[in-house]
């Protein structure tokens, strides 16, 4: 997202980096500490992570974590949770700070490359960039928006992709910058811009702020891709391995239809083989990935449910932040959310 | 101190009439007035029915959202966050007690009837004491880690310690900076410039992140000692400065008198000359400690929550959505309380410090 930051990060890893990302494997390391480091956005992602008012951090992105613990230690208590910022998140997971980020970074090519040396196991969330605007204008597409005023925050990628998005369709912008969010969305509420443009989730959250939400819609196009996911180190495949199958058994639990209300009854009647295994009533699934138990897939959902209820439980329709699933929704469902097969 | 001399106070009425006739002399003072009166009147109503006549007190969000007012609920239910940060809650009276001893101590240390050396031990056995109070692991304590700590009980932490420890390293540098011996004074002035000349935040990063990647296997120094230490460090280079400035303003009579007296380096300084600069420099000093004390906030970069940080985390809870205002003033009134105070003994000190007559 901040391309100078990242570059700095990158720099200094590759100055001081690489002795520390190759001593000891990490999963060991993990387990002889018995806890496992999870770095989250600092200070606060409303929906995805933020210490509620007793400073327990909660949200999507921080039971992505706990459902790791469980992978890791059968226990997802066993987190701690360090809060990390846009410039420090990837300097602290070379260093060995965090273990693991879940603070929705986007996955490209840089971040994955020998350069700087992350893994991003899995995909937990995908995101676009997009572009509301208020309804009474009678805009469905974003092809129609030639001339228009356009709100954006300066020196991001936002800012950039804005950009490509109307050199590419040829139409002409103009552009508002304003450096805050808050402020940004009080020029956009005023009338000062026809369109508020940033990712989707972050956009969502903020028509929730609008003095009339109801009133603006979010144009369907997607003008780049953020998939954003769980970043590890290089170097540890295990750890890797096991961050992966801990978002597939997600997922896939939500392919199966089985719940936290269900999950119970399901391994205890079904005789479905491929949720049998998928459950730990058979099979080695879990010694496999190296989990604590057999039965991993089965606490986790018991624990926090599957993908959708989750997603529902923090970022849902039910909650202030009201995203509808979109693309995060399954293969099965017509989203892009897909589980290779667990056997 | 010559107070008895002093004319009497005026009465409050007379005290009045200055005040009016000051405002109401001259085409050009009763203009500038009427222009002061008319911007309260716009500014001060509107203000004070979003702070307290629309404001609403308890309740939830979409109470405070209907009200339309200040949402001071949102401070309320975020209030103990604040003080405590990621605390674990259930221990949470043990960050209460640390914060008890330190104000106590802060409240002593302003009060010159205990400047003894005893006061210097309090401070010593107060930071075994708060330290194992908050990290527990013995006793019966549960264990919490430095990273969980949080909230204005760290800032306090960090200021004090920082401004504590940095203030006689500061002197120690000034004296360096300003010694005969070419390699005591390049030392010195080589700290005093490396330090001075980079951002606090990079020197935070350098002791948070890349400190460890330089330590031998095995070896781990708790982050928020590396934090401490570089916060500490910053703040001696920035008072060294001002102390040097204090030791460059005395006149040389007062050296060399010093030395007329046989007083051997140590004495000199420690009798004559310190007390001498540092009362002078007391001005320059708060305000070096005030921006200092400021300049915690910026811990966050690093992934320390902080008293200011922890508001910023709360403006992320879902269900407490849009209410920016009310943390940033409620947050800047803890900083001016705090900062004003240290003001307001820094004017005590000097009038109490001050020779009369001059």
């Amino acid at each position: 997202m901040k391309l100078t930051a990242f570059a700095a990060a990158a720099a200094a890893f590759l100055m001081f980096g690489p002795s520390q990302a190759m001593a000891g494997r990490d999963l060991d390391q993990i387990r002889a500490r018995g806890q496992l480091l999870c770095g989250v956005q600092g200070p606060s992602n409303p929906g995805f992570g933020f210490p509620n008012a007793q400073g327990q951090w909660q949200g999507f992105n921080v039971e992505v974590c706990r459902s790791v613990a469980i992978t890791i230690f059968g226990d997802p208590n066993r987190v701690q949770f360090v809060p990390v910022t846009t410039q420090s998140r990837f300097p602290a997971l070379s260093s060995g700070e965090v273990d693991i980020l879940s603070n929705n970074s986007t996955w490209t090519l840089t971040r994955d490359s020998n350069v700087n040396r992350f893994n991003f196991p899995a995909i937990v969330f995908y995101d676009g960039q997009s572009m509301m605007v208020p309804r009474r204008l009678n805009v469905t597409s974003a092809r129609q928006l030639d001339g228009a005023t356009v709100c954006v925050q300066p020196g991001t990628t936002t800012e950039l992709n804005l950009a490509d998005y109307f050199r590419q369709h040829n139409m002409r912008f103009t552009p508002v910058v304003v450096a805050d969010l808050d402020e940004l969305r009080r020029a956009y509420d005023s009338g000062r811009c026809d369109v508020f443009t940033n990712d989707f989730a972050a956009l969502a959250a903020q028509r929730t702020l609008l003095s009339r939400p109801a009133d603006h819609v979010i144009l369907p196009e997607r003008i780049s891709k953020e998939p954003l996911g769980p970043v590890v180190r290089q170097g540890d495949e295990e750890l890797t391995n096991i961050v992966a199958w801990t978002v597939f058994a997600l997922i896939e639990a939500e392919e199966l239809g089985i719940t936290a209300a269900n999950v119970e009854q399901i391994a205890g009647s079904s005789t479905n083989p491929i949720v049998r295994r998928f459950l730990g009533v058979e099979g080695n699934m879990g010694e496999s990935i190296n989990a604590a138990r057999a039965d991993y897939a089965r606490q986790m959902i018991r624990t926090f449910g599957n993908y959708g209820e989750i997603y529902e439980r923090w970022l849902g329709e039910r909650t202030p932040l009201g995203l509808e699933r979109g693309q995060n929704r399954t293969w099965l469902n017509g989203g892009l959310l897909y589980a290779p097969p667990a056997r | 101190m010559s107070a008895s001399t002093a004319p009497a106070l005026p009465t409050f009425t007379e005290r009045a009439r200055d005040f009016a006739k000051a405002c109401f002399t001259g085409p050009l003072n009763i203009a500038i007035s009427l222009a002061c009166i008319a911007l309260l009147a716009w500014v001060v109503p509107p203000m004070l029915r979003w702070a307290v006549l629309d404001a609403t007190w308890s309740g939830t969000a979409a109470e405070c959202r209907a009200a339309g007012g200040a949402c001071w609920a949102f401070v309320r239910e975020k209030f103990w966050f604040s003080i405590f940060g990621l605390y674990p809650f259930e221990e949470r009276w043990r960050p209460a007690t640390m914060m008890v001893i330190l104000v106590t101590l802060v409240v002593a240390s302003t009060l010159r009837i205990f400047w003894t050396r005893w006061l210097l031990l309090a401070w010593a056995v107060a930071a075994v004491v708060m330290w194992v109070l908050m990290q527990g692991g013995v006793l019966g304590l549960s264990f919490v880690e430095t990273r969980q700590w949080g909230g204005l009980a760290i800032t306090g932490i960090i200021a004090v310690y920082g401004l504590a420890l940095g203030y006689p390293l500061a002197i120690v540098l000034a004296l360096g900076r300003r010694s005969e011996l070419p390699l005591v004074r390049w030392f010195c002035t080589a700290i005093i410039e490396c330090v001075r000349g980079v951002p606090l935040i990079s020197l935070l990063f350098m002791a948070a992140i890349m400190l460890p990647l330089f330590m031998p296997q095995g070896v781990t120094l708790d982050r928020l000692v590396r934090v401490l230490f570089a916060y500490t460090l910053f703040t001696a280079a920035y008072m060294a400065e001002v102390v040097r400035g204090g030791l460059q303003a005395m006149p040389r009579g007062q050296y060399e008198a010093a030395d007329a007296l046989g007083l051997s380096y140590w004495k000199k300084m420690r009798l004559i000359i310190l007390p001498q600069a540092l009362t002078i420099t007391i001005p320059a000093q708060v305000n070096t400690f005030i921006g200092l004390f400021k300049d915690t906030t910026l811990v966050v970069v690093i992934g320390v929550f902080d008293f200011f940080t922890t508001l910023r985390a709360s403006l992320g809870d879902p269900n407490w959505l849009g209410f920016p205002t009310e943390a940033y003033v409620y947050a800047a009134a803890v900083y001016f309380v705090l900062c004003f105070a240290m003001s307001k003994y820094s004017q005590r000190l000097e009038r109490d410090f001050t020779p009369a007559g001059r």
